[in-house]
């Protein structure tokens, strides 16, 4: 993991006094509301519908035990005794006090964490593959490239007054795991077939929200010293010239649309051949010095199967389903990278109360080289976890609550705070992923349905990011009641894809037999060890529509 | 967000957040006449008529500008046994709190003093 | 109006002058509408001074950015952030005159706009009111170093470390 140095730390230090002056500033009046609510938005706070937010940075997803214990620390003494881990992998706490805030920022930075743009309009966390590092169809590890963007893009002098917020995404990976092309910028890490060196592909212009649209190759091979060079062209040309007149057309996505990807692509590649690269760009030295962080742990030499873990499951199926469901294969023999569900039936989808972090912390430490990941689908991961050691996990996971057995499963789902907490929301979502998980808490009926995945947001903003859910919901008002919008053959991997809307908007207390239609579709139509994703593709919208419209004709 | 707001059908109630805090506070008369917040929907002040609404308004506009509270806005609502209830559900949630935590909120009495709640029932 | 610079409130040598009507102005600050006309007019004494919308094109303004003695980017409102592109690609097509960022900024931008090459901030009243220099003062060295290269400090926290590595320090 990466760790502060004394530059850092003093960075981190000086902008927890500089946002304690902006609140002194702001309460005597120097500031007014419009001015000071940027730059609490910059420090990832917001004002929700029933107390402020604060939002803080998990960068990349990547968390020490010791990060965790005071997360869950801070959520004690200045919470609700829990927090809310987002589809950007950072944390939020639904309920400070603004005069509590540079306190907790001092604590953050005291494990070398902050709040640092979050939010507002301005390169936000950036975020990476939660399986760097171990994942078998790894070619480079994301992390040094997402750390060093975490440094460059933090107060950067030109870039912080941007037309809109702006998400950077990065893989090294074959498959994507980061839904990079869902990204302001998305990076993915590949070989140059040719000279073998290791380049980013870089994609502009994804993102979901109320125009969703899928992010546009515009430089095949970059090399990698060239990146933070680039992408200040890229910064450059959007700050410039994105829309300002109208923020729901203000994303890049919107300047890349409508003068075209090779109009933008040009506008680009002439700064970047102007502007002075060598004085820009990080130097070799520098990038080695991240990269050295995330070197792989000593991990033990071991056999690639345990001989014990596969004893236990043998003698126990509750434990074996666990660990089918909620394990990946990992680079290192005898490993595995283990997902802690944060979607127990009946629970908020990501939420944790600070007894459950404090747990999930002890078990980083003693199990997986002090080192965990949050993923955007809102759960946890132990990332090195010798696999004998799997069943005395899921022993202590079970006693807290956190052992289901449902990653992947329809029951998995990624939903945003909604109205519950949210001032922008138009509708509720944790109550649908509830009544849906509910619904089918069956765990062999979970089984049998496979690999689906839900997601909910509660308004166009999109952060359940719905669109790319293989069945999206999305909340809205209409005629002053709450309504769900249900869109299906959404994507998020590297065959990103946005959903279709499969017809009117439906009740609340309807979503869950919608679901119940949709998914019986698939279980009558499958062709042997098809996938719902799959089945959609083959099948196309017809079927699913016709047994949504039944529902959708049957309450409206 | 300090911007005037278009203002609902009446009756209706004064909410906002209040600056330090973050917590939702009701406009409300004290015991003198003079208009101050709570944190009990129960005891938010009712303006039924134009020039209620009006001081309510002169009161927000003072309040933003004092820097007390941010969000200031009225909500139009319905009396329910005597008790002044946002007609639109997304106001109702902030009177009440997340509906999937019942233990936390106003619904739970959070911010609003024993006293307070014996005065208004 | 207040004037600032990284020292603190200072005069304003430059006179806005009326279309391109400069005579007798030893600085006089103009329109870029105007522009071409007072460059016409300019005898060598005269220095001067344009005042730029931020959506103005730099390939236009590289023309007679050698003939200017400043340029004044207006900021229509402190959350839009093309001046700052703007001041930085004035400053790459080799500006060395004052640069001054003009509107409504706040202190908190400030280091922000000294970093992309302005040299100084004009305020309107209603801001200068309630943000007095000895705020924009503090603010502006609120954050000691930045990350970012190429932005004027040289004693950024990468090249920091690069020194730091040269002379054989911890990494």
């Amino acid at each position: 993991m990466y760790r502060y140095d004394e530059f850092d730390e003093r960075f981190v230090r000086e902008r927890v006094a500089q946002f304690r002056d902006q609140v002194s500033r702001r309460l005597d009046g120097s500031l007014t509301e419009d001015e000071f609510k940027p730059l609490r938005l910059k420090n990832g706070v917001y004002l929700q519908l029933h107390a402020y937010m604060l939002r803080i940075a998990v960068p990349y997803g990547t968390l020490s035990g010791r990060q965790l214990r005071q997360l869950a620390l801070i959520g004690e003494k200045y919470d609700r005794g829990y927090g809310h881990f987002t589809t950007r992998t950072n944390l939020q706490f639904n309920w400070p006090k603004l005069r509590d805030i540079p306190d907790i920022l001092d604590l953050l930075a005291d494990v070398e964490m902050h709040c640092i743009q979050t939010s507002g309009n301005c390169i936000r966390n950036v975020t990476a593959d939660h399986f760097a590092g171990v994942a078998q169809d790894e070619l480079e590890d994301p992390r040094p490239t997402a750390e060093l963007l975490r440094q460059w893009s933090s107060l950067h002098p030109e870039f912080s007054y941007l037309p809109r917020k702006f998400k950077i995404a990065v893989t090294g990976a074959e498959h994507d795991r980061a839904v990079i092309k869902a990204h302001d910028i998305g990076l993915r890490l590949r070989r140059h077939p040719d000279t073998h060196e290791t380049c980013y592909e870089v994609s502009v212009g994804g993102g979901l929200g109320r125009t969703p649209m899928i992010g546009k190759v515009v430089r095949d091979y970059l090399p990698k010293p060239d990146l933070l060079a680039y992408l200040e062209a890229i910064m450059r040309v959007y700050n410039l010239e994105g829309r300002r007149d109208n923020k729901y057309k203000a994303r890049v996505k919107i300047l890349v649309h409508e003068i075209g990807v090779e109009e933008f692509k040009r506008r680009v590649e002439e700064e970047f051949a102007r502007l002075d690269g060598p004085s820009v760009n990080a130097d070799p030295a520098e990038i080695a010095r991240i990269a050295a962080y995330f070197a792989p742990p000593a991990y033990e030499t071991l056999p690639e199967v345990s001989r014990v873990l596969e004893a236990t499951k043998a003698g126990n199926p509750a434990f074996a389903r666990w660990v089918e469901t909620n394990t990946t294969p990992h680079k290192a023999p005898g490993y595995t990278a283990l997902t802690i569900s944060l979607k127990p039936i009946g629970e908020a989808p990501g939420d944790a109360t600070s007894d459950q972090m404090r747990l999930v912390a002890d078990l980083a430490e003693q199990y997986s080289h002090d080192e965990l990941r949050v993923t955007h689908a809102q759960n946890l991961v132990l990332p090195h976890v010798r696999q004998r050691d799997l069943f005395a996990i899921w022993q202590k996971l079970g006693e807290a609550g956190l052992a289901s057995a449902n990653i992947g499963l329809i029951t998995d789902i990624i939903a945003c705070p909604g109205l519950d907490y949210c001032a922008l929301a138009t509708a509720r979502s944790i109550p649908i992923a509830q009544a849906i998980q509910q619904r089918f808490a069956d765990d062999e009926r979970q089984r049998l349905i496979g690999e689906l995945n839900i997601k909910i947001s509660g308004c166009i903003n999109a952060c359940g990011h719905h669109h790319v859910g293989h069945i999206g919901i999305l909340g809205l008002e209409k005629r002053g009641i709450e309504s769900y919008q249900i869109t299906l053959g959404g994507e998020s991997t590297e065959n990103a894809k946005i959903g279709e809307i499969l017809g009117p908007g439906v009740a609340a207390e309807d979503v869950p037999e919608a679901i119940e239609r949709i998914v019986e579709v698939y279980l009558t139509q499958r062709v042997g060890n098809e996938s719902f994703i799959e089945s959609v593709r083959r099948l196309g919208l017809a079927p699913f529509k016709a047994a949504f419209q039944e529902v959708a004709h049957a309450v409206a | 967000m300090a911007a005037a707001v278009k203002r609902p059908p009446l009756p209706a109630i004064l909410l906002a957040n209040d600056l330090l805090d973050g917590d939702i506070v009701f406009a409300t008369a004290a015991p003198d006449g003079a208009l101050v917040w709570t944190r009990d929907p129960a005891h938010a002040l009712v303006a039924a008529d134009d020039p209620a609404a009006e001081r309510l308004e002169a009161y927000a506009a003072n309040q933003l500008a004092t820097n007390h509270v941010v969000d200031a806005y009225l909500v139009d609502v319905a009396i329910e046994g005597g008790l002044p209830v946002p007609r639109h559900y997304r106001e109702r949630m902030k009177t009440l709190g997340p509906s999937n935590r019942l233990d936390l909120g106003k619904q739970a009495g959070e911010g609003i003093d024993a006293q307070s709640k014996r005065v208004s029932a | 109006m207040l004037l600032l610079d990284k020292t603190g409130a200072k005069a304003d040598v430059w006179t806005r002058s009326e279309g391109a009507a400069i005579d007798n102005i030893s600085h006089a600050l103009v329109t870029w509408e105007a522009l071409p006309e007072a460059l016409a007019q300019k005898t060598r004494d005269q220095r001067i001074g344009v005042i730029i919308p931020n959506d103005i094109s730099i390939a236009e303004l590289k023309l007679v950015l050698r003939q200017l003695s400043l340029v004044a980017v207006s900021f229509p409102a402190f959350s839009d952030g093309r001046g700052f592109s703007l001041a930085k690609l004035i400053r790459n097509h080799g500006f060395t005159g004052a640069l001054r960022a003009s509107g409504p900024l706040i202190a908190d931008q400030f280091a922000y706009a000294i970093s992309c090459g302005f040299d100084e901030i004009e305020l309107p009243d209603t801001s200068a009111g309630r943000q007095p220099a000895e705020q924009w003062l503090k603010a502006v060295a609120q954050i000691s170093h930045g990350y970012q290269r190429g932005y004027g400090d040289s004693r950024n926290i990468l090249d920091q470390r690069r020194a730091a590595r040269a002379a054989g320090g911890a990494a």
